[in-house]
């Protein structure tokens, strides 16, 4: 069974159809990096899967479910573009609140334990507005990988990050992939991506226009995939 | 984890993050200040007629507030996309808009309490002599506007406009419940007990409170993911 299973989605805004007969899949343990010029539709599909949006025709699948199944939440952890925490609360009450809405056996221990991972232990009763934006974007990620997902979904999540952000994601990623966890993520920066990508899917106006397994001349010349399926 | 402890951990996360800022309860509280002041101006408090009035003029001042705290609901979700990460989370659209109405009926009772002293004084009205069904009236005619303003303040959250829309869009729907509670406020500050023949205003405010709480319980989750 696919971890994440694209079938046939259409996305309209009003007439205008933002995605057109999307296809994809990702296997389990798999990353998959979308890329694809500005306005392609990423963003689009990447909210479709994770649930935030309905697709106007077809159907998304997590390991074999509805997006919005409560289980299939649970196995969902996604980073968009804003970093998804309230800046009037502290770090460590951000994470307890999340875990607590996750069903964590004791959100207090695993808020710890994952600020301790991503370097904020010592900031953990810390307002997140007086936090710098590398350490917000760090507790994004916490947030992010606090439940242990089994899917994660990332929109753009090496844009805007700190050197200290970007090696803490990749770490993160690295080791979610060696649990077999799946990935899928839009991407501008390709070497970051491809680097850890099994797959790719490129994505032009709309529509997939290139969907395979990620090859050494994809990683050696990130501009491979778009020279060759691109508009140039 | 169950629905009213879903609930229950968003009410205390709005509580506690409206107590860090103060910006919704203390823009409410000084324009409820305001206006209980300007009608003390403008009203002569001792005139018969003001006294019959009194009701109506104190929920038009908390419909006014409230709106200020309403507004702020979902919108306080939208810096940072924390919106996203609650429709994310496993829990159901109904518990999270529930979470947010307590949290948005404790902030309005706040304001409305703290308001009634505050016009007893400068309109010269005794309301504390049926104190239990006053407060029995304020609860229930809060919790229909909170009802409203909740659900609208979800439907309206991505709208540019949404500080202009909230209102427009609640206030057409809260004249029943905003009649009874005038009538039977009127009545109760001036001294007279809910009686039979204005019990149907009670019964107004509480089947309105029960079908909108039921509708928007039913209608939130498509509110939010569409």
């Amino acid at each position: 069974m696919s971890a994440v299973e694209v079938d046939g989605v259409w996305k309209f805004y009003g007439d205008y159809p933002a995605l057109k007969n999307i296809r994809l899949e990702a296997a389990p343990g798999s990353c998959l990096a979308l890329i694809g010029r500005n306005g392609a539709g990423k963003t689009t599909l990447l909210r479709i899967i994770a649930g935030f949006n309905r697709p106007g025709k077809g159907q998304v699948r997590i390991f074999g479910k509805e997006p919005r199944e409560t289980e299939t939440r649970s196995s969902i952890g996604f980073i968009g573009h804003g970093i998804s925490v309230y800046d009037e609360l502290s770090a460590l009450e951000n994470l307890k609140l999340f875990g607590a809405l996750y069903n964590l056996p004791d959100p207090h221990r695993s808020a710890m334990e994952w600020l301790e991972r991503t370097g904020l232990a010592r900031v953990a009763t810390g307002l997140v507005r007086e936090f710098s934006r590398g350490m917000r974007q760090r507790l994004a990620v916490a947030r992010a990988f606090l439940h242990e997902p089994r899917v994660l979904l990332l929109d753009e999540p090496f844009t805007a990050l700190d050197d200290k952000a970007i090696a803490v994601l990749q770490r993160l990623l690295r080791e979610a992939l060696e649990q077999g966890k799946t990935i899928v993520m839009s991407t501008h920066q390709l070497r970051e991506a491809l680097e850890l990508a099994s797959h790719v899917a490129m994505l032009n106006r709309g529509q997939v226009a290139f969907h395979g397994p990620c090859t050494p001349e994809m990683v050696s010349d990130p501009g491979y995939v778009y020279a060759r399926y691109g508009e140039g | 984890m169950g629905f009213f402890r879903q609930a229950l951990v968003i009410a205390v996360k709005d509580l506690r993050a409206e107590l860090r800022t103060k910006e919704a309860i203390n823009s409410s509280f000084a324009f409820a200040l305001v206006i209980l002041l300007l009608f003390s101006f403008a009203f002569d408090s001792f005139e018969e007629t003001t006294q019959q009035m009194a009701g109506g003029l104190l929920w038009i001042v908390f419909a006014f507030a409230g709106t200020l705290i309403l507004n702020r609901s979902f919108a306080r979700e939208l810096p940072n996309d924390c919106l996203d990460a609650l429709i994310a989370a496993p829990i159901s659209g109904a518990a999270l808009f529930l979470g947010k109405a307590v949290a948005n009926f404790i902030l309005v009772m706040a304001v409305e309490l703290i308001s009634l002293p505050v016009f007893g004084i400068f309109s010269n009205v005794h309301w504390t002599r049926q104190f239990p069904e006053l407060l029995l009236v304020l609860v229930l005619g809060s919790w229909g506007m909170t009802v409203i303003g909740t659900i609208f303040s979800a439907l309206t959250v991505n709208i540019r406009l949404r500080e202009v829309m909230l209102p427009m869009l609640t206030y057409p729907i809260l004249i029943p419940p905003l009649m009874g509670a005038m009538q039977l406020t009127s009545g109760l500050v001036a001294g007279t007990p809910i009686a039979p023949d204005t019990v149907v205003w009670l019964k107004v405010l509480v089947g309105f409170d029960v079908v909108y709480t039921a509708v928007s319980l039913f209608l939130v989750e498509t509110v939010l993911v569409g």
